[in-house]
């Protein structure tokens, strides 16, 4: 069990870290779902609203960045507290990244709505789906210091890049057979590529809350 | 050779009370090694012990062994004065002989080994007050007494008096612990550049401290040498709960 601080401010404000980090990964997600889905449902209004829902990422960036420098200022902080907190400012960049590709794959919704569906979008949910899945299992490893669910995260990715290199292939073959789809295929070839750079961050907060519970750095050796 | 002094489960008992449980470690030479731990933990003890001040104390008793080099310090063939010549000490209180002028303190220890000429004397003056960079600040006054100084420079007068009678360790009980912020961090910088010729063992309450200065950190609890290792290790992913704990402020 996680001992108290002698200084209850202390232990405060970092709880106000580790909820603001928490409502930030809420909202990421959000933003997944939704982008996928004005693509699915071919809704550009949806769209509009995710892209701009991004604002509001980038406001909490750049509140937890204060409160962590703030802390680190005023506490000087030591061993996992440190470990924690420098996790922490990592982690924003990462999520507030996620917010900017979500913004992006919304974009390329709004210009696929405008014309006709090249193709049924089965794999690109499917793909959303587990990438989704990998930020909220990273975040809830975070939360709970589950160095098991974070190592989980970690292997998930590589079932991710599976699915982008698969969609990849699928694309190439529809430009191949007919230049007309070329512009179309490029952008859900890009929507693919956000995905997969999401689940990248993912899997970098996971690799970090592997290194806060265990104190062991895993970057860079898992492939 | 890659220790300069060795606790060989060393035990201090005062009386009826164990302050200092089976501990064994080794002190790197040209390092800082800071022991921390909470009041009551035995940090000055182990400290005192290496420079043999537990010898007058009543009721104290140390067994086990401090290794010096190849000497075992707690030897009954051991001159304790010499052992203190070899090992200096500075305390936590600045703490210069009050009738004396700054030069004759930077002396005092000196002299103790017999007469000395007045160039020999003026050269371990100038010599230690530089190495403490105190030189600049009192050369035109050498001759005035050294409770005019500020207590930062107080302090570094005290080290200066130490390692003029060249000792190969200093030991340091709180050494910055009653001076102000600006004072602190110059004895901070000063230890830095003393390691290049000693070996420095510091007792500290303030953890930034350890954490800024040493090179090695031992956590002691209760009398236990619970963690001792890297400084950089022990203050961000020490191996031991118990460490993890007091450096982030949960217990101690």
């Amino acid at each position: 069990m996680e001992r108290e601080h002698f200084s209850k401010l202390y232990d405060a404000a970092l709880n106000e870290i580790r909820e603001k980090l928490l409502v930030m990964g809420g909202k990421v997600e959000v933003m997944i779902t939704n982008a996928m889905k004005a693509i699915v449902e071919r809704d550009s209004d949806l769209a509009e609203r995710t892209i701009s829902f991004d604002h509001e990422i980038n406001h909490l960036e750049v509140e937890i960045d204060e409160k962590c420098l703030q802390v680190l200022a005023t506490r000087q902080p030591a061993g996992r507290d440190l470990r924690f907190l420098t996790l922490a400012l990592k982690i924003v960049t990462d999520l507030e990244r996620i917010g900017d590709q979500c913004a992006a794959i919304a974009r390329r919704a709004i210009e696929l709505n405008q014309e006709p569906q090249l193709k049924p979008y089965i794999d690109l949910p499917r793909m959303a789906h587990w990438t989704g899945v990998m930020v909220k299992e990273s975040l809830d490893a975070f939360v709970r210091g589950d160095d098991e669910l974070a190592l989980k995260v970690c292997l998930d990715d590589q079932f991710v890049d599976d699915l982008n290199e698969q969609i990849q292939r699928e694309l190439l073959t529809f430009m191949m057979e007919d230049p007309e789809t070329i512009s179309r295929a490029i952008k859900i070839n890009y929507i693919s590529k956000c995905l997969e750079r999401i689940a990248d961050h993912a899997t970098n907060v996971a690799e970090m809350v592997i290194f806060m519970v265990k104190g062991k750095d895993i970057r860079h050796t898992i492939d | 050779m890659n220790t300069k002094v060795q606790l060989e489960n060393l035990n201090v008992y005062f009386g009826q009370n164990h302050a200092v449980k089976s501990a064994t470690m080794d002190f790197r030479p040209n390092s800082v090694t800071a022991i921390i731990g909470p009041s009551g933990c035995g940090k000055s003890t182990v400290l005192r012990s290496i420079n043999r001040m537990h010898d007058l104390t009543p009721g104290a008793r140390v067994t086990g062994r401090i290794i010096f080099d190849d000497m075992d310090i707690y030897d009954r063939s051991i001159d304790p004065v010499l052992i203190r010549r070899k090992i200096g000490m500075v305390f936590q209180k600045p703490n210069p002989f009050p009738a004396m002028s700054i030069y004759d303190n930077v002396l005092a220890g000196y002299r103790l080994n017999g007469r000395i000429d007045r160039n020999e004397a003026d050269e371990i003056v100038e010599a230690s007050l530089k190495r403490v960079a105190l030189w600049d600040e009192v050369k035109d006054r050498l001759r005035a007494n050294s409770m005019e100084l500020s207590g930062g420079q107080q302090q570094r007068l005290c080290i200066a008096r130490t390692i003029a009678v060249k000792p190969e360790v200093i030991l340091m009980d709180e050494p910055a612990s009653a001076l102000d912020p600006i004072s602190t961090l110059k004895i901070e910088e000063l230890i830095e550049e003393l390691k290049e010729k000693y070996t420095i063992i510091i007792v500290t309450h303030n953890m930034q401290q350890a954490a800024r200065v040493s090179d090695v950190t031992a956590f002691f609890y209760l009398g236990d040498l619970i963690e001792c290792g890297e400084t950089k290790k022990i203050f961000t992913t020490p191996d031991r709960k118990q460490t993890e704990d007091y450096i982030t402020g949960r217990f101690g």
